[in-house]
């Protein structure tokens, strides 16, 4: 028993230690530090001088930066809404495969997203640009008589967000429907449901979670990407990713930064909060996405 | 099923995701400069690739970085998931492990840069190397609390009913049990350390750039054939190491 008890002492720090040990000061010292950096005035060559001072948040009301704010949340939701339009029926249709095909169709969908984010974009310069395959498709096809200004527009950096974030869609919408009890359908089709009815009143409701999961896994990295609005929108549409890394590498003021980026974070936080609540709402448990 | 109409979206989803691939994979075998019309296959972009000293310098940075993280976070990320599974049932720790993977990328590369600017680190390859160990960790973590939530523990009861002690435990039966989750996490830790570009971009410094930010600036100075090339060696290797990594273990459950 002498053996058990020590290691019942040591062997939760030996596990736990490191790891935690790296998060906090990787990870919560980091995040803190912005936190903090928000009350405090920046330096005259940068940096950070720890004296009070509120005109940091005053500042993001600003209409030259409230307008990039908005800006950034329309793109970003325009993207959502984009990625739930697509990614619902897909993940529906994978969740409804036989067996193999559907681990086919879902590590087909994963793939794009493991691959390098920048090459991706680059791909979308390729396609849009005046020369680009679209145009020439468009024009083949007699439906434009000269090329369309397709990159460096807002639609560009929607099609950039979809590309890159549509994964994050398809994936917690897969995983809510094929958790779906297929009883509850037949049930609500015996009781003389059209489909269009009981997918309003069965599938919609016990899938919101899931739903939910997949608009705050897309939502929040397109509001803070600042390569997408760089690349294809050509630096002239920035949204807050944009403010946020030339406050900290150009203008060099990094308590309005972290202001920006406190703002980023709040958002996700509202948006979690949100879709937990729901999780417990409509299936009565916490949906683990 | 009922619902053939849902065909339609289904396969535009995949003409979307596979199309830009499958024109940059075609485009980089095009004897022309020009990306946008064909003049008959080449191999001749990729000659130039492999001679090109910057996205060598590039390329070696990234090997660095990447094989570091990797194995800083295999190890941490192996023992936090055990650790968490075992002793202690706080979801605040356990909530803690999966923020890297949730924090927007911009915010944690500018809290890191924050924290290495607050403790006068000089910035380089060591301070990227210890930045993508935070997400590396966090993946680890996650891939290997999922395949720990299918394993037996009876086995590790009776190594220990019959002696052995926690060392010896942990070595022959938990690590070899958790194996295929581990490999697979270090492998997906490893793809994504070498693509990864927001926090590179803010804790690399000006003397070392990784791959990812090399990319960027050929992208940004324009369109060229040779990034068309770089581009398929990259895809062809992330699409590798992700199948490997899929067929070690359900990675698909581990991101619902």
């Amino acid at each position: 028993m002498r053996g058990r008890v020590r290691r019942l002492r040591a062997e939760p720090f030996v596990l736990l230690g490191p790891g935690l040990a790296y998060l906090l000061v990787f990870l919560v010292v980091p995040l803190g530090l912005v936190l903090s950096y928000t009350v405090f005035k920046r330096g005259r060559f940068g940096g950070i001088v720890y004296e009070a001072n509120g005109g940091n948040f005053a500042r993001a009301a600003d209409p030259i930066y409230a307008d990039v704010l908005m800006h950034s949340v329309t793109l970003a939701l325009i993207t959502t809404v984009l990625a739930l339009l697509i990614g619902y029926p897909t993940a529906y249709v994978i969740a409804h495969l036989p067996a193999r095909w559907k681990a086919f169709a879902l590590v087909a969908v994963v793939l794009p997203f493991w691959t390098n984010f920048l090459i991706r974009t680059y791909a979308w310069i390729v396609l849009l640009n005046s020369q680009g395959l679209v145009n020439s498709a468009l024009i083949d096809l007699g439906l434009v008589d000269k090329p369309l200004q397709l990159l460096y527009t807002d639609g560009a950096i929607v099609t950039g967000l979809l590309y890159a974030y549509l994964p994050l869609m398809i994936l917690p919408l897969y995983s809510a429907i094929e958790r779906l009890d297929p009883q509850l359908r037949e049930a609500s089709a015996n009781l003389g449901a059209h489909p269009a009815r009981t997918f309003l009143s069965v599938t919609l409701p016990l899938t919101l979670p899931g739903t939910l999961t997949g608009c705050v896994f897309v939502f929040v990295p397109s509001l803070g990407n600042f390569v997408i609005p760089e690349l294809l929108g050509g630096g002239k549409r920035i949204m807050v990713g944009n403010l946020i890394r030339d406050q900290f590498l150009k203008a060099r003021d990094w308590p309005f930064g972290s202001v920006l980026a406190a703002a980023v974070v709040a958002v996700l936080i509202l948006l979690l909060t949100a879709q937990a609540w729901t999780a417990r709402r409509f299936s009565g448990e916490e949906d683990h996405a | 099923m009922r619902s053939r109409w849902l065909y339609g979206p289904f396969w535009m989803t995949y003409l979307f995701l596979y199309a830009p691939i499958v024109v940059l994979v075609v485009m980089s075998f095009n004897a022309l400069e020009t990306p946008y019309s064909w003049g008959g296959f080449s191999t001749s972009w990729y000659g130039k690739l492999a001679g090109d000293q910057q996205i060598r310098k590039g390329l070696v940075n990234t090997l660095i970085v990447a094989s570091g993280a990797t194995a800083l976070s295999t190890v941490l990320g192996t023992l936090l998931a055990v650790g968490l599974a075992r002793h202690t049932r706080s979801r605040l720790l356990g909530a803690l492990a999966t923020l890297p993977a949730v924090v927007p990328d911009v915010v944690l590369a500018i809290g890191l840069l924050a924290f290495y600017s607050s403790v006068q680190a000089t910035l380089g390859l060591h301070s990227v190397l210890l930045a993508h160990t935070v997400f590396g960790l966090a993946f680890v973590t996650t891939v290997v609390r999922t395949r720990l939530s299918h394993v037996d523990t009876s086995l590790e009861e009776a190594s220990r009913d019959l002696g052995a002690g926690p060392a010896a435990t942990f070595l022959r039966i938990t690590l070899p049990t958790l194996l295929p989750g581990i490999v697979a996490g270090a492998l997906l830790t490893f793809t994504l350390s070498i693509d990864e570009f927001v926090i590179a971009f803010f804790t690399a410094g000006p003397k070392d750039p990784t791959l990812p930010i090399v990319i960027y600036s050929m992208v940004r100075f324009g369109v060229t054939p040779e990034i068309n090339a770089l581009a398929t060696v990259l895809l062809a290797v992330s699409f590798t190491v992700v199948i490997l990594a899929q067929r070690l273990t359900r990675l698909t459950d581990s991101l619902r």
